[in-house]
Order: structure tokens, then C-alpha cells, then sequence
């Protein structure tokens, strides 16, 4: 799907969604206007924009249409308990026992069309015994087309036989033996054939499918289980304004469903229904899921002050959002509580309060530049790793940005003798130095200079770590500067 | 400290100094910008794989600059360390406090910068009783040295020296030395020492040694800070 056009184009303009080939973008999908120019899946797309200078062009989103189709999958249950994907684009329904609900198998059709209609999509629907026999009927047959039993010889006879998905190689070979269609597929004995199409996989052998599509050989259909949603709600008689006193109930109530599957929360809702219609929300994560009541209930401390409960509220639920499988393990024999499920639930306190950007692990960077060598992620995803080995003298401490100091050096590139920063005056005693650490030319701009890092201990013992970005004459701007950039132990 | 019926207290300069662990330890920083006292810390830690939660305010971050962890395993110190930056020196002891209850920590250490109305005897005196209560050792790092009262179990002013002659360059700062000052201490003598830190050391006893400091053999050099002590 595209998610934003910059413009809504015209009906008669072709519209094609591309996506990387080989050798550049192609062609992966097109709309009615692109199929009547002659456009073809798999063109090029710079082919056909040559040819059609109009053409509008989208970037296909896979993803977006893998996660709207299996929505689809959940919502088509509306209609009947069992539905299942089909490739990229389809859907199976089985309706049975389900069509009089909806007054009777045409009415539902016309209702299924409608209802995709309503969301902006174009739906072509066909009822069949078999799976098969309805996915090609819908997408070969004429629109609405209802098959039973005793006439699904007859509906399919007509199709070609590229409607059994077949590869492209056995459609190549059944038109050159003169079977162009179903019919005349299932009137040739079946023995020879069979012996012909031996090698062939099973998914792939134009008789297996046609059993299968006829009913012949069975081919049940494999339906996701539903989707379940954790929640836990407390109805109140009367509006109240503090939430804290239901939390505990909810809490509860959550955690027992939890357990019963042997699950943990890793994303918790709660929502706040204000009788003036209004809804509040606080959303909490953890680092590790977990079910234990007085852990949840703990995240929620001071979250619920800022919440406005305008004249009361009668409504709370509590959804986990996210549920990761937790296994009852034994803790220590000797009563002491696994420390690595203390630091977890220490992250998921401290960052319920302080936010998700504050509380963080390192991550580690190969990299030369000092301040690229470490990079920072939450800790309700990362980690903990212990620093790299590094066999360079580093600093305990560095300066986010480095501050610029006053230095006077023997010009061009020696080391400090004594610096201004922070408006005292140092002098220097010793130094170590220079290590020079060059821009990266794959990731820095080009004017980058390079640094001269000295290590400089002052007269009363503190160990400073200064930089000359640049040396004078390289091209690269005026007089090299001078940078504080970190602290020795 | 000894107690002796006879001489009443003698002052002992202990053979082995270690912090006060587990319990509050306040570490101050002799001059802006000495990065001596982290250093005093982590030696003192050594080495483990439980992680250390660090935290720091704004006025510290902006003085005193981040930590950089390369540095750290510098000092042989390999402990994973979850960073906590907050804002107000507020949320600095509430993380402490947090923290300090969490048995599978090996430290918690905290930074502040000067002296906040909030960081009074009473928030120190709940950070000892958290540490004591869960043997987590908490270190606060004070720096715009704010000499006013603190219930911690031990008291240090740490300042760094001008370090020992690098063998290989005399032009080249070498082994680091850091002015050590216990000038409170519960259930232990003052002193003062001169410690040396050699991360490249081959025993682990050796790295961190601690000699009384040569013009320090009696008390009077720091006769100020034993003042404070009393004053607390």
C-alpha cells in the first residue's frame, strides 16, 4: 500500500508500485489504467516510464501489505470461525454452515465485496467445495460465481490451467501437449499422465492440484489461531477519581490470565474512561516479562499523578499490549532472589519514572573516533556488555561537546606548554603525545580535520586530554584549535 | 579503632584501608573537573561481571563531563554499566535509593554537583539504611566541594598528585597517584594517604596500594577536615 500519495492521480494515468529487482526497479504490481497501456508485471520501471511518460510510480511497501493482510485474516472472521492467506493476496473463507446468517450464500458474497468496498479495496469473490477450486474460480471466473458439488466439473472446465498455480514451465509444457484448460486436462487418462508428471513435487503436479480442486484427494485448510488480547477491566458503580485502589484488582486479574498461558507482560495499557467521554492512557514497558503482581503495580507509582480525572471516571482497563512466553523457573535453593531478575526489574522502575531515553546500556563501536566508540540503548532492549579491550590510554571521562580552550604550543604541531579553560589558567608539567586520530572519509564530511590528542598533566597532578583539530597549512580552514576533551584518573 | 582501658583511643593506621562497604561512602573532589575520585572508586571496586548503575545529574554531567566507559576498562574495571542521566540531583537519590535494594548490583554510584537544598543529612541517613539493609555498596561523588552534613559511614577527599615516573618516558605522566583523605570515618581512624593505582600490575593486590603520606605521619595536616568530622 502506498501510505502517502503526493498527489491523487487522475484515473486514466497508469499507476504502478515498484520494487528492487535485479537490475533496478520494477514493476510489482499496477493498477487497471497500467494494465490497459500494455504494462506488464516484472517490466522495468525506467522501460516503461520511456514508453509512458505519465506514469506515476509508488514504492511498494511488502511489509505494509504482509501486516494489512494478516489483519484482514482476523477481520474476515466476521464471516465464519476458519479463514486463512492465501499467497500475498488472497483469502480463504470456509463459510460453511455460516452463509444463512447473512441471508444466504449470494447476499453474502455481495456482502463480503461491499464491506472490502467500505476500506478502499477491491474484492473478487467465488464459493467453491475446495479451496482451490474457489481461489481459481475468484480469480479466473466470472465475478460472483457459486459452485456446488455436482457442477464444479463443469464451472472449472472452462479455466486455463495456469489457474491450478502451476510453474511456468509446466503451463509451457501442457499448452505445447495441446491442454489449454481445465477441461481438457481432466479428460485425458489419467495413468499416462501421471507416469509423464512423476518427477514433479506434489504441490506442483497439474493432476494433484486438480484432485484437490475437484475434491478428489483432501485439502483441508490451515487457519491461524485467534489473536488473544490480555485485558483485564474493572466496571465502577460510581465515578471516582483516584485509580489507585482498582489498580491492585487489575493487576491481579492480569496477571492470573497471564499465568494460566504461561506468559509475561512486556507492554502494559492502562486506559482511563472519564464519564464525560474522555479517555486517558499510561502506557509502561519492562525489561523482562513478567507476571508478578506487586512488580506491575510497583511501575505505576507516581504515573497516575499527572493524570486529569476530570469529574471521576467508571471505567479502567489494563491491556498487555506485548506478551512474551515466561516459564515458572525455580529460583535459588537457598531463598536468595536471582539477581539478574533484580536488575531487570530495577530497569523497568527506574525507566517507568524516568523515561525511556535516560536509563541505558552501551553498545560498542569499532571505531578510532573517541566519541563513536560507545553508543547508547535503552536498556529495555539492550544488554549489559563490559567495555571493549582497548590498548590506548583513555580518558574516565569526556566533555559532550569538547570545549574549546586557549592554548599556547610550540607552533606548528607541538605539544601544549599552557592553556586556558574555563578561565584558569594550567600549566603544563608533563605530557604523552601526540596520537593522531584521522576522520573517517566513509562517514565524516569532507572538511573534517583531523586530531592531535596529547595527554597533559598540570602542576597540581590532574591529567587533561586536549586535541589540536587540524594542523596548520592542511587546507582545511584557518589556525588549528584547541579542545578540552576528557579527564584522566 | 582500638579501644585500650589503659591509653584510651589509639589511632591506628590500618594495614589493609578498604571503604566502608557496604554502606554510604561520600568521595569529594578536591578541584572542578578531577576525574581522581572515580578512579579512587572503581580500583577500590575491582573487578566483576554484576553491573554498576551510575548516575548522574545535569550540573555534574555539564562540570565534570560524562563517563567513558573505554576509559574504565583502562582501569580494568569490566563491570556493564547502566547509565541513569536525570536532571535534578532529586532524582539522583530517588534512582540511588532505588537501586540500593537491588541485590544483583555490584555498586551504585551517584554524582552531584555542589550542594542542593534536597541532598541534606535525612536523604543521606535513607541511602545508608537502604545500603545497610541490602548490602549494596552506594558511592556518592560530590564535586563543587559542598562541606555540609552527611550521614554517610565514611567520609574521603580525594585529589590527585602528580604521578610516578613513567619508565619508559620522563616526558610522559605514568602510574596515576591520588591524595586520599578519610576525614570521617564510623568505627575507623582518620588518615590521610597517598594511593597509587597500577592497572597493568600482574597480582591483583598489587594495583591498589595505599602509603601514609610522607608529610602526613601525624594528624595535623588534616587537622581541618578531622574538624568537620566532629562538626557531623
Amino acid at each position: 500500500m502506498a501510505s502517502q500519495y503526493r498527489s491523487v492521480p487522475s484515473h486514466d494515468v497508469p499507476v504502478v508500485l515498484s520494487r528492487n529487482g535485479t537490475h533496478g526497479p520494477v514493476v510489482y504490481s499496477l493498477s487497471t489504467a497500467g494494465k490497459d497501456r500494455g504494462i506488464n508485471r516484472g517490466d522495468r520501471v525506467v522501460d516503461v516510464q520511456a514508453i509512458h511518460p505519465d506514469l506515476h510510480v509508488e514504492i511498494a511497501d511488502l511489509d505494509g501489505d504482509q501486516a494489512l493482510m494478516q489483519h484482514l485474516v482476523h477481520w474476515a472472521r466476521r464471516w465464519c470461525p476458519w479463514t486463512a492467506q492465501d499467497g500475498t493476496d488472497g483469502l480463504y473463507l470456509d463459510v460453511t454452515g455460516a452463509s444463512h446468517l447473512f441471508g444466504g450464500e449470494v447476499r453474502m458474497l455481495r456482502d463480503m465485496v461491499q464491506r472490502f468496498a467500505m476500506q478502499g479495496l477491491f474484492a473478487r469473490v467465488a464459493m467453491a467445495p475446495t479451496p482451490l477450486a474457489a481461489n481459481m474460480l475468484a480469480r479466473f471466473g466470472a465475478p460472483y460465481q457459486i459452485s456446488t458439488q455436482q457442477n464444479i466439473t463443469t464451472d472449472l472446465a472452462p479455466l486455463p490451467v495456469t489457474a491450478l498455480r502451476i510453474t511456468s514451465d509446466m503451463d509451457r509444457l501442457l499448452h505445447r501437449l495441446g491442454l489449454k484448460t481445465i477441461g481438457a486436462l481432466a479428460a485425458i487418462p489419467r495413468a499416462a499422465m501421471m507416469q509423464r508428471f512423476s518427477n514433479v513435487a506434489v504441490d506442483r503436479n497439474p493432476l494433484i492440484l486438480l484432485d484437490r480442486a475437484m475434491g478428489h484427494s483432501p485439502d483441508p485448510l490451515n487457519a491461524p489461531p485467534d489473536n488473544v488480547r490480555f485485558i483485564a477491566r474493572a466496571r465502577l458503580a460510581e465515578p471516582v477519581i483516584d485509580p489507585m485502589p482498582h489498580l491492585k484488582a487489575l493487576v491481579d486479574d492480569l496477571c492470573r490470565s497471564l499465568a494460566d498461558v504461561e506468559k509475561g507482560v512486556r507492554q502494559l495499557l492502562l486506559t482511563i474512561y472519564r464519564i464525560d467521554s474522555e479517555c486517558r492512557t499510561v502506557q509502561l514497558a519492562t525489561a523482562n516479562a513478567s507476571r508478578d503482581p506487586a512488580h506491575l503495580l510497583r511501575l505505576f507509582d507516581g504515573k497516575l499523578d499527572n493524570i486529569d480525572p476530570g469529574f471521576g471516571f467508571d471505567l479502567l482497563t489494563l491491556e498487555a499490549l506485548r506478551v512474551e512466553p515466561v516459564l515458572r523457573i525455580q529460583e535459588n535453593l537457598d531463598g536468595k532472589r536471582d539477581p539478574q531478575k533484580d536488575v531487570a526489574g530495577l530497569v523497568d522502575r527506574l525507566t517507568a519514572r524516568l523515561g525511556r531515553d535516560k536509563v541505558t546500556w552501551s553498545t560498542w563501536c569499532e571505531s578510532h573516533v573517541p566519541e563513536r566508540v560507545e553508543g547508547r540503548v535503552p536498556a529495555l532492549q539492550g544488554a549489559p556488555s563490559a567495555a571493549p579491550e582497548l590498548f590506548r590510554d583513555r580518558p574516565i571521562r569526556v566533555l559532550d561537546p569538547p570545549e574549546e580552550v586557549r592554548v599556547i604550543y610550540a607552533v606548528p604541531e607541538g605539544p601544549p606548554s599552557q592553556f586556558r579553560w574555563r578561565g584558569m589558567l594550567f600549566k603544563s608539567t608533563r605530557h604523552a603525545g601526540p596520537e593522531r586520530i584521522a576522520p573517517e572519509w566513509w562517514r565524516d564530511k569532507p572538511g573534517t580535520r583531523l586530531r592531535d590528542y596529547y595527554k597533559v598533566e598540570v602542576h597540581d597532578g590532574r591529567r587533561f586530554w586536549l586535541y589540536r583539530e587540524g594542523v596548520i597549512n592542511d587546507g582545511r580552514g584557518a589556525e588549528p584549535r584547541w579542545f578540552m576533551h576528557g579527564f584522566f584518573a | 579503632m582500638v579501644s585500650d582501658s589503659s591509653y584510651g583511643q589509639v589511632l591506628q593506621f590500618p594495614q589493609q584501608v578498604t571503604f566502608g562497604r557496604p554502606a554510604l561512602t561520600d568521595v569529594l573532589c578536591n578541584a572542578a573537573a578531577d576525574a581522581g575520585a572515580i578512579g579512587v572508586v572503581l580500583a577500590e571496586l575491582g573487578q566483576s561481571d554484576q553491573p554498576i548503575v551510575w548516575v548522574q545529574d545535569y550540573a555534574a554531567r555539564r562540570e565534570a563531563g560524562q563517563l567513558y566507559a573505554p576509559g574504565l576498562r583502562a582501569l580494568r574495571s569490566t563491570q556493564p554499566i547502566l547509565r541513569v542521566t536525570v536532571s535534578h540531583p532529586r532524582d539522583v537519590l530517588w534512582t540511588m535509593e532505588e537501586a540500593a535494594t537491588c541485590a544483583g548490583l555490584s555498586a551504585v554510584i551517584g554524582e552531584v554537583h555542589g550542594a542542593p537544598a534536597v541532598l541534606d543529612f535525612t536523604a543521606t541517613k535513607r541511602l545508608v539504611m537502604r545500603a545497610e539493609a541490602s548490602g549494596v555498596p552506594l558511592y556518592l561523588i560530590r564535586s563543587g566541594d559542598p562541606g555540609v552534613l552527611s550521614a554517610a559511614r565514611a567520609r574521603w577527599r580525594v585529589g590527585s598528585l602528580p604521578s610516578r615516573l613513567n619508565p619508559n618516558d620522563p616526558q610522559a605522566p605514568g602510574v596515576a597517584q591520588w591524595d586520599l583523605d578519610l576525614f570521617r570515618a564510623r568505627g575507623r581512624a582518620q588518615g590521610r594517604w597517598v594511593a597509587q593505582y597500577d592497572p597493568t600490575a600482574a597480582h591483583t593486590t598489587n594495583r591498589f596500594s595505599l602509603v601514609p603520606r610522607s608529610d602526613a605521619g601525624s594528624l595535623e595536616a588534616c587537622g581541618q577536615s578531622v574538624q568537620i568530622g566532629t562538626e557531623s
